[in-house]
């Protein structure tokens, strides 16, 4: 179809989408990447054969990205890998081209043979790319026949991790490829048990939930966001407190501009931090509302325990701290929604909405208090 | 956890159980139990309120029996498709 008549058919079917260039040509991995191992042969050429067991490259990786560096940029190149020495009639587990996707799945595999097919979601992990539908029918339809599956394998079933269905019509890639989707479990660490017990998952293994654990290691990233959103304020506050304080620029920034840095340090530890470790423990559904409890509790036990500190500060000064930690706190702790398990795009925008005013004045108002007062002390 | 809970009241979740053919897909593919359906039975709608309206029982269902208006309950997509930005989210 030349470039004209593509585009006829688009303004035609508004829905219908540009085939990417290049998709559904033969197209192996390069066997040049560090976790590769070697070559499987198959009809349709060198596999290449990735071990089980990670390495420290692999592990500082995971590190990196837990701790939001390079996260963008954490991928392994789209397509077919084997595990072992798989056959014709191994199974194909298939997965999403976010390293950390990629190596857990490897890892939970130690010691079988089967054959992972790798889809390009640009680096995201599966349940998001299955959101954005990058993990989805046309992509995986796309790399089945690139891959030349039909030649690799004898049987026509593909195991899914039940995280990729929201980006998958599994009928559709039944219709149009042959291969039936076999929804796996929800964690890859059940994937194992799954194999065992001839591809079939428990209720248990079909619910996602959001333990500590889980929560725990979502940390780091929340931490990084918030500081990089909240240091410009701290700078902004520093600054405008040395030049428009009534004393020496020094004095001004200690005496003015340390408290509202603190008051957004504590925001952050209350959104970033105790937000999702106490997550079940904290009042109310909204998150924003989760926030700025953390965030209330926080200022009280840090600005009251500090007494002697604040004492010579107006009120209206303090008030201008507790505004401002409210603000941030409640903000920081809405913006997990994105990493929680269970929030809907309905209840996030309703909660936005409430939320996001409140958010605003409070800040508006708390910055405006907390001018006033350097010019009246 | 079942105390992680989020607003019930604005989930755009809706199931005709009238065009259910029960494949049970849409039991197989909630990750929060939503739905309840065996082979060959029609499925049945028994946690409506637990919905993160992830669409993925909607896209499977082959019987269109099921909508929802699918999307990532995520605040910064939201603000990303409001300012027509294709960031990164997670």
């Amino acid at each position: 179809m030349n470039q004209t008549s593509t585009d006829n058919a688009m303004a035609f079917l508004p829905m219908a989408k540009k085939i990417p260039a290049g998709a559904g040509e033969f197209r192996l991995p390069s066997a040049d990447q560090p976790f590769v191992q070697g070559t499987v042969a198959t009809p349709a050429g060198p596999v290449p054969q990735v071990g089980t067991a990670l390495s420290r490259q692999d592990l500082y990786g995971h590190f990196r990205v837990r701790w939001n560096i390079g996260r963008n940029h954490f991928m392994v190149e789209p397509g077919l890998y084997a595990v072992g020495n798989p056959n014709a009639d191994s199974p194909v587990l298939t997965s999403a081209n976010y390293k950390m996707s990629f190596d857990l799945l490897r890892q939970a595999l130690a010691g079988r043979d089967a054959w992972i097919l790798v889809l390009d979601t640009k680096g995201v992990n599966v349940w998001c790319a299955a959101g954005k539908g990058t993990f989805g029918t046309e992509e995986m339809l796309d790399r089945i026949k690139a891959s030349r599956l039909h030649e690799i394998v004898a049987h026509q079933k593909l195991i899914v991790p039940q995280l990729g269905a929201p980006g998958l019509e599994a009928h559709a890639v039944k219709k149009y490829s042959g291969f039936t989707i076999i929804y796996g479990p929800v964690s890859v660490a059940d994937i194992p048990n799954f194999l065992d017990n001839d591809c079939q998952a428990g209720p248990e293994m079909r619910i996602k939930k959001f333990p500590l654990r889980d929560r725990i290691v979502l940390v780091p990233v929340e931490l990084m966001q918030g500081l990089k959103q909240g240091i410009p304020f701290m700078f902004v506050f520093l600054l405008i407190a040395g030049l428009a304080g009534k004393e020496s620029f020094a004095e001004a920034v200690r005496i003015h501009g340390l408290p509202p840095v603190l008051s957004v340090l504590l925001a952050i530890i209350a959104g970033n931090i105790l937000t999702p470790l106490l997550l079940p423990w904290l009042p109310g559904r909204a998150f924003s509302v989760k926030g700025a409890i953390a965030g209330l509790v926080l200022f009280v036990i840090f600005f009251t325990g500090a007494t002697a500190f604040s004492i010579q500060y107006s009120l209206t000064e303090q008030a201008s701290w507790l505004l401002i930690t409210l603000a941030i706190s409640s903000w920081l702790g809405m913006a997990f929604t994105g990493a929680s398990t269970f929030t809907s795009l309905n209840g996030v925008k309703k909660e936005m909405l409430r939320a996001m005013p409140l958010q605003f004045f409070s800040l508006v108002v708390g910055v405006i208090l907390w001018g006033i007062s350097l010019r009246m002390s | 956890m079942a105390n992680l809970k989020y607003f019930d009241d604005v989930i755009s979740l809706e199931f005709n159980r009238e065009k259910c053919i029960g494949c049970g897909l849409c039991s197989t593919v909630c990750p929060h139990g939503v739905f309840i359906g065996r082979k060959g039975n029609k499925a049945e709608m028994i946690a409506g309120e637990l919905c993160m309206e992830c669409g993925a029982c909607m896209r499977n269902c082959p019987a269109g029996a099921i909508t929802v208006e699918a999307g990532e309950g995520c605040v910064r997509a939201v603000i990303n498709e409001l300012l027509g930005i294709d960031g990164p989210c997670c």
